[in-house]
């Protein structure tokens, strides 16, 4: 049954390596790992992420979301995805 | 303008022939059309495609002094010939000719290598002593001209452009893979280091000097900011007196900039003068006026992508100034087509289209039938223009209270495209530019984030080429080199010797600079590169350049006596060309898809075919794309095109022919001189 939920942080990464990294290959780094510090993302390349989760999950991201909070590592996107859309379902 | 080339053989017997020589000179006869000239002796071999520009009827190359002890060989301009000749003259020098190529080779002989202190001017110089046999290579102090050289196989092979010296079939281009990773981080190779392995530049202010089988190299200028005036030592730059102390550094500042502009007017052929619709090429074409000049064109580029686009301040100018003004307008497509030909002229990667544009300008001024133009160039690096001097100003501002909220805001100002995210963009911002936020000691903390930023492009490496990089970092010798005092400069002139040093000398003066505008045989011509005016920008106090966040303080003190009000009013915006639009759209060129496909990424092994497949994909499919997908598109398409032209298809077919006005100077001993037929 879990196997059928969508695995988030997976289509994030999926998302990032084929949009940010373009290749998966000899670049690792971490759920919790800032994207910012390792260089993934720069100031405007969040733009990129914001607009994969307004495209993706029909998540509205208003400006006063866009924060390395929300959006800096795998983790802290997924679970920003999950809130916002619990809170959807709510 | 012109070429230079030149082979020294250290092989008894092995004396460079003709043929050599003008097969090297047919690969650069776009720098030097009108003529041609080749010097043979039993060990050395010297040529010149020569732009007549000063004394064109009498100057053809080589030129010998009064014994025919000195040969020289000279690509550039000698602005103060005229002085010089006139000083030599009293000392005894016969002249034979009216130029100012003929003046560096009697100063030669009067002071050796010393002479180049003498020489105010923008140039590459070869000259052949036949009495000690010895061969003296030098470059100017910023490396308006190029100069290449390569040891090989018991010669010594130099030239204007790298392409001669690869016409050589004792030399074969290889990529240095250091070389490619400095170009994705610096966006250029750092002197003397090329893209080709073991081919180097005589380095900016520097002197090559070689004599049995010897080859040493030595500075004679640098680029120092230890006399800046530290505003402590300059009272009156406080308080009461600081009008007069400003208005002195002014008087100074006007009467160096109307003279290195007056002595850049020097030719015998017509100058015109580029306009960006910008600061520093509005004052040059305004002193040109000032200075008399009746008739002048402008000359302009106009974008079609309003995103870039500046014609209409351009126009505003050219009719304030009352020049007869040009424009060349530059499409997405035009960029995409002419980037293949400014790749072979550029010999080198690089990680902007900028390039391209100024081709396509120098195109326009050459088919109007100019050879020679003014520019601006250099007012950003030594007046202090560029943003990334107020990026590490505020940087510094505000490691100095690193929780502070609203310090990192002032960086909003300089990037309008943060401005896009609204409030939102202001965390972003803040993470972004304060990482190694107070490791203010750095001495490359001015240029350590956008440095780190670039070599997100090199992930595109395969792997190979990755571990190759490593390789040869782990030998070093391929670090940054700081003069030895800089830790005690300030930290605005730490940040300006990185920019002129590396993207001035290294990018903006060749890459965008001599290489696109000999393309079309155009020469550049920039007062503020004058070395009396760099000299005096860099004894100037910081406050006098950045004051604030207002940049080049001085230069807009200037301005004010010579433009309208709305040219300084103007926010500075930075040249840039546009990018994945004019290599991804309906017209684009097929040599695109073609040199970024697997087959082609492969064969070139440098990048990870699947990476740049991804690239092509989001480009083609018209996603939001960042600036490092732009960037790393130029870079990885630049690279590619040059292994193409350099490498896997190279073609030294190039001759001399019947037609050529080809001067021929045989000075063999008797036993070699059949040799010279």
């Amino acid at each position: 049954m879990s196997q059928n939920l969508p695995n988030l942080e997976a289509e994030i990464r999926k998302f990032i390596t084929e949009n940010m990294l373009f290749s998966a290959d000899g670049f690792h780094y971490g759920d919790d790992d800032s994207l910012l510090e390792a260089g993934i993302v720069d100031s405007i390349g969040v733009m990129e992420l914001v607009a994969f989760v307004d495209k993706t999950y029909k998540i509205t991201v208003p400006p006063e979301d866009i924060l390395p909070d929300n959006f800096d590592s795998v983790s802290r996107l997924a679970n920003y995805i999950r809130r916002r859309q619990g809170g959807r379902q709510a | 303008m012109c070429a230079i080339v030149g082979i020294l053989s250290f092989a008894e017997g092995a004396s460079p022939t003709e043929a050599a020589l003008r097969r090297m000179l047919a690969m650069v006869r776009h720098r030097g059309p009108d003529q041609f000239g080749v010097y043979l002796g039993d060990k050395v071999g010297l040529g010149n495609a020569r732009l007549s520009i000063i004394d064109l009827s009498g100057g053809q190359q080589p030129i010998a002094n009064e014994d025919e002890s000195l040969w020289i060989v000279f690509n550039g301009e000698i602005f103060n010939y005229v002085e010089l000749k006139a000083e030599l003259e009293a000392k005894g020098h016969r002249f034979s000719t009216n130029t100012d190529t003929e003046v560096i080779l009697h100063l030669y002989e009067e002071h050796g290598p010393d002479c180049l202190n003498r020489l105010n001017g923008q140039f590459a110089i070869a000259i052949w002593n036949e009495r000690d046999q010895s061969l003296f290579l030098a470059r100017d102090r910023v490396g308006v001209r190029p100069l290449f050289y390569t040891q090989t196989g018991n010669a010594l092979i130099f030239a204007s452009e790298m392409k001669s010296i690869l016409a050589d079939p004792r030399v074969r281009a290889v990529m240095d893979p250091l070389a490619i990773d400095q170009i994705f981080t610096y966006w250029s190779t750092l002197s003397p280091r090329t893209v080709f392995r073991g081919i180097v530049d005589v380095p900016p202010g520097h002197y090559l000097l070689a004599r049995n089988d010897r080859v040493t190299v030595k500075s004679y200028w640098k680029l120092d900011w230890s006399a800046t005036t530290r505003e402590s030592c300059v009272p009156s730059m406080a308080g009461s007196g600081k009008e007069v102390a400003v208005r002195k550094y002014l008087d100074e500042f006007r009467e160096l900039l109307t003279d290195a502009t007056r002595i850049r007017l020097r030719a015998d052929v017509p100058i015109g003068a580029y306009l960006s619709g910008g600061l520093d090429s509005s004052v040059i074409a305004a002193v040109i006026r000032k200075l008399g000049v009746g008739h002048l064109d402008t000359f302009s580029i106009a974008f079609s992508d309003p995103k870039f686009d500046e014609s209409e301040h351009q126009r505003s100018m050219a009719r304030f100034l009352g020049t007869e003004h040009q424009v060349v307008h530059a499409t997405h497509a035009d960029i995409g087509r002419v980037f293949y030909d400014v790749i072979w002229h550029t010999e080198t990667p690089v990680m902007r289209t900028a390039p391209a544009p100024m081709f396509l300008l120098s195109k326009l001024v050459r088919d109007r039938k100019y050879k020679v133009v003014l520019t601006g160039e250099g007012a950003d690096e030594f007046l202090a223009g560029y943003d990334i001097f107020k990026e590490a100003k505020i940087r510094r501002f505000w490691a100095q209270n690193p929780p502070s909220k609203w310090r990192p805001l002032l960086l909003r100002r300089l990037y309008p495209d943060i401005t896009e995210l609204g409030t939102a963009g202001n965390s972003y911002l803040a993470a972004f530019f304060g990482t190694g936020l107070t490791e203010t000691d750095a001495p490359d903390y001015s240029h350590a984030v956008r440095w780190r930023n670039n070599r997100r492009t090199c992930r595109f490496f395969s792997k190979d080429f990755t571990a190759a990089v490593a390789r040869e970092r782990s030998v070093g010798g391929a670090e940054l080199n700081y003069p030895d005092d800089f830790q005690s400069w300030g930290a605005l002139e730490k940040a300006q010797f990185l920019e002129a040093s590396i993207f001035l000398s290294q990018y903006l003066l060749s890459s965008q600079g001599d290489r696109v505008a000999m393309a079309h045989s155009v020469e550049g011509r920039y007062p503020f590169l004058d070395v009396r005016m760099i000299e005096f920008c860099n004894r100037l106090p910081a406050r006098l350049k950045l004051r604030g966040l207002m940049e080049k303080f001085l230069l807009r003190q200037l301005g004010r006596e010579y433009l309208p009000a709305e040219i300084l009013r103007r926010r500075k915006r930075p040249y840039r060309a546009p990018i994945h639009r004019s290599f991804f759209n309906e017209a684009a060129p097929a040599y695109v898809r073609e040199l970024l496909s697997e087959a082609a990424v492969k064969a070139s092994g440098i990048f990870n075919p699947m990476a740049v497949g991804q690239l092509a994909a989001k480009l083609e499919q018209g996603k939001t794309v960042g600036e490092t997908d732009d960037m790393a598109l130029v870079g990885i398409l630049s690279t590619q095109l040059v292994h193409h032209h350099f490498i896997s298809n190279f073609k030294a077919d190039g001759a001399l022919t019947e037609r050529d006005d080809v001067k021929v100077v045989c000075r063999r001993t008797a036993d070699q001189v059949r040799s010279c037929a």
